[in-house]
């Protein structure tokens, strides 16, 4: 057992790509279900509009990245649009079933093979981040060539620029709901969240603020897929529901009606799937653990699963939460 | 119906699927004796055979175009045509319709069609030629073939919805776990029936005792005492999302992630009429579907249990004021849910086929839109949902492509949301 490599890339998880794009997307599941109230199982959906917005608008219409990111945003815009139009009427648990079926709906049509010259099917995207003629991503990255950091933080250029600009949308993205949701705005969601016939019945439109929350948190998940897909290559095997099922331990492990909560909660998801993803194998094949290494990469999983089921029974607000600002918890 | 049984109108269109043999043969022989070529100096090569009734026809002019590239040339006595081109590329093949004889023409995909080169450099080009103007036969015998499979695929999806509507009928939870109830059953049936090598009828009952008890381990050690801690519906939702993650990723931990089968899976088709030609385990999963069905309906209307029930979806509290045992009610209800939907895992193990660790991720969607589309917490609502859900998806493919044929149903239940989110045979006053 090397307990050195273990903890060095168990410290990793703190700060990688992923990271940011799990804590962006858990944002805006803390918009969506802590402030608004709004059960939202969809939130790989709009991830995966946000990073193949990005990705088909530079790879088949040549446009730069930033105007790529762009589209992918506007894209997660429409995607909540036509979601929150006709569900958000309804009780919260059938705008559960919508939203996962619709992620699902996007999943399978980047998935089709009916597309495969747009959105390369099963095997996804790729090369859209450096273009040959310049208006890549990282053909914009500022830092010269070179390895930087220390330790278990040891970056090349290419991923330190990934990480400064997803700091930088996230840093916004955290700047953004904590201002929103100390203005009136903000007070008239959470009170769609505690009661919406009283919010109602002071002449405020319910629907308009909810489909409001909606599209704001959609562009935190847009956002957070663009950062995801920034890193690497893009495929449709990663928005599956299981995705969505991670955001939202992420968010619950931090809190869901706090602002730093979800933050906090997806470093805490992916330095806890670092060190297990490291630890178990290595217990495997030192024949401590007594299963097959493939085995025991699956039951981290499984771990999480467990986690998630108490986290909601024993500590449903999370490390920072208030028992009191939770409604779910009657 | 007119046109299946009219004798002599099926004799006059003579659609004829031209010759397969010879593609299969051209591709194994490395080169064939083909009559007239063309651009015999490139490598890749388009090829073909125009008959009708297996009867050759010569001097039908044949054009390929595609890449700047186009040649032409007549097929020979032999009814065959050769035509080489520069790239491996796709091509647009065109089958001149006036050099047809008379009454003659293309049936099916018009008279220019595209060709798509697969591995090797050589592809075959046939077009359904024949009297008449359209396939309607075909497309006719398809519908009902596609009908049919959708009616079995639909009777599998009612047993496993059934489940999710009783238990949201009587404790409000809408279980997100339920797909891997489904693939539960799948699996004991995989490792009794291959795994110990059991016969399969005695593999299925096993498979389907075991999703009882499993059902009846998850109220007694989860369910109930989350009920008695007064967890509120959205925790216990997000709890059932924790152990379907579970759950699943247990299954994987088993069996691994290959795609597994149950012995007698790809026993043959049998014709049954027309172009309907269903497997002996097609039948029977049909036919215990139904049974199952039948007895599940008698247990809801006639029984003491199930009138309960039922008492129970209406008013918990004024069923348990009138001397029912709520909890005692939700128990059987989770043991009935967790053994019809290890049936339908078995049953669907054969129809997709095969079993895999994800695959109730895959199914739950396509319950939830039965469920949905029927009615939540209306038993009967969600197996006219899911045979309608069923149908729908089968008979999708005959419009878009196969990998799509779920979005249709994940769309319609979106629309009905829209339109009637109480669903058929649901109150409005479900809807908040």
């Amino acid at each position: 057992m090397d307990w050195g490599s273990i903890l060095n890339n168990t410290l990793a998880g703190f700060l990688t790509p992923t990271t940011i794009a799990f804590a962006l997307a858990a944002l805006g599941l803390a918009m969506h279900f802590g402030f608004a109230g709004l059960l939202n199982f969809g939130i790989a959906g709009f991830m995966a509009i946000g990073g193949y917005g990005y990705a088909i608008s530079v790879l088949t219409f040549g446009l730069p990245w930033w105007a790529g990111m762009l589209v992918g945003v506007l894209g997660s815009v429409v995607f909540a649009l036509i979601l929150g139009i006709p569900t958000l009427r309804l009780r919260g648990d059938y705008l559960a079933i919508a939203t996962i079926a619709a992620a699902e709906i996007a999943r399978l049509l980047f998935l089709t093979t009916a597309f495969t010259d747009v959105t390369g099917s099963a095997d996804g995207l790729f090369g859209f981040n450096s273009r040959p003629d310049g208006s890549g991503f990282q053909n914009s990255n500022p830092i010269p060539q070179g390895t930087y950091g220390f330790g278990p933080f040891t970056y090349n250029e290419q991923t330190l620029w990934v990480l400064v600009f997803g700091l930088i949308v996230l840093t916004v993205a955290v700047w953004f709901l904590w201002a929103l949701m100390r203005s009136p705005w903000g007070r008239v969601i959470k009170g769609i969240r505690e009661d919406e016939e009283a919010v109602r019945s002071l002449g405020k439109n319910v629907f308009a603020y909810k489909l409001q929350a909606l599209v704001i948190g959609g562009v935190f998940g847009a956002l957070g897929g663009i950062i995801y897909t920034a890193a690497q290559n893009i495929s449709p095997g990663v928005y599956v529901t299981s995705l969505t099922f991670f955001i939202w331990t992420s968010l619950l492990l931090g809190g869901a009606a706090t602002i730093f909560g979800p933050v906090i909660g997806a470093v805490i998801f992916w330095v806890i799937q670092a060190f297990l993803s490291n630890l178990l194998p290595a217990l495997s094949t030192s024949g401590i653990l007594p299963v097959s290494t493939t085995q025991a990469s699956t039951l981290r999983f499984v771990l999480v699963g467990i986690g998630l089921m108490l986290l909601v029974i024993y500590r449903p607000q999370g490390i920072f939460g208030d028992k009191r600002e939770l409604t779910f918890v009657k | 119906m007119k046109i299946l049984l009219d004798d002599t109108r099926r004799r006059v269109l003579r659609i004829i699927l031209v010759a397969l043999l010879a593609v299969f043969g051209g591709l194994s022989v490395s080169a064939p004796a083909l009559g007239d070529s063309v651009g015999e100096e490139y490598s890749a090569t388009v090829f073909g055979n125009v008959k009708v009734d297996g009867e050759p026809i010569a001097g039908v002019r044949i054009v390929v175009d595609g890449g700047g590239y186009t040649a032409e040339t007549v097929t020979d006595s032999d009814g065959r045509w050769s035509i080489g081109v520069p790239e491996v590329r796709n091509y647009n093949v065109t089958l001149d319709e006036s050099t047809l004889p008379e009454g003659i023409s293309v049936l099916e995909g018009g008279a220019t069609q595209e060709v798509e080169f697969g591995l090797t450099d050589r592809v075959a080009k046939n077009f359904f030629i024949g009297e008449g103007e359209r396939n309607e036969t075909s497309i006719f015998d398809q519908i009902v073939s596609r009908f049919i499979y959708g009616i079995n695929f639909g009777l599998m999806l009612g047993l496993a919805a059934v489940g999710v509507s009783l238990v949201f009928g009587t404790t409000g939870l809408s279980n997100f776990s339920h797909g891997e109830m489904v693939t539960f059953g799948a699996v004991a049936a995989l490792i009794f029936g291959v795994g110990l090598q059991l016969p399969l009828f005695i593999a299925i009952p096993i498979a389907v005792a075991l999703s009882a008890g499993l059902g009846w381990s998850l109220d007694a050690g989860l369910w109930r005492p989350l009920r008695k801690k007064g967890l509120g519906i959205v925790q216990l939702m997000i709890v059932s999302i924790g152990l379907s993650l579970t759950m699943r990723y247990v299954i994987q931990f088993v069996i691994g992630g290959a795609t597994e089968q149950l012995p007698g899976f790809d026993s043959p088709k049998i014709n049954l009429f027309g172009a309907v030609a269903l497997s002996s385990t097609d039948l029977m999963s049909m036919g215990l579907s139904i049974v199952v069905i039948i007895a599940f309906a008698y247990w809801l209307l006639r029984t003491k249990t199930g009138k309960a029930t039922r008492a129970i979806s209406d008013n918990p509290d004024l069923a348990a004021a009138s001397g029912i045992d709520v909890d005692k009610v939700i128990r059987i209800v989770w043991i009935m849910a967790a053994s019809l939907a290890g049936l339908a895992g078995v049953l669907w193990a054969y129809f997709r086929p095969g079993i895999k660790w994800d695959m109730g991720t895959q199914i739950l969607l396509l319950i939830f839109a039965a469920v949905t589309l029927g009615g939540l917490g209306t038993a009967f609502g969600a197996l006219i949902g899911a045979l309608i859900v069923g149908v729908l998806v089968e008979m999708s493919g005959l419009i878009i492509p196969a990998d799509l044929k779920y979005v249709g149903a994940l769309v319609v239940l979106i629309v009905v949301l829209l339109v009637r989110p109480q669903g058929l045979l649901g109150r409005k006053q479900r809807v908040g």
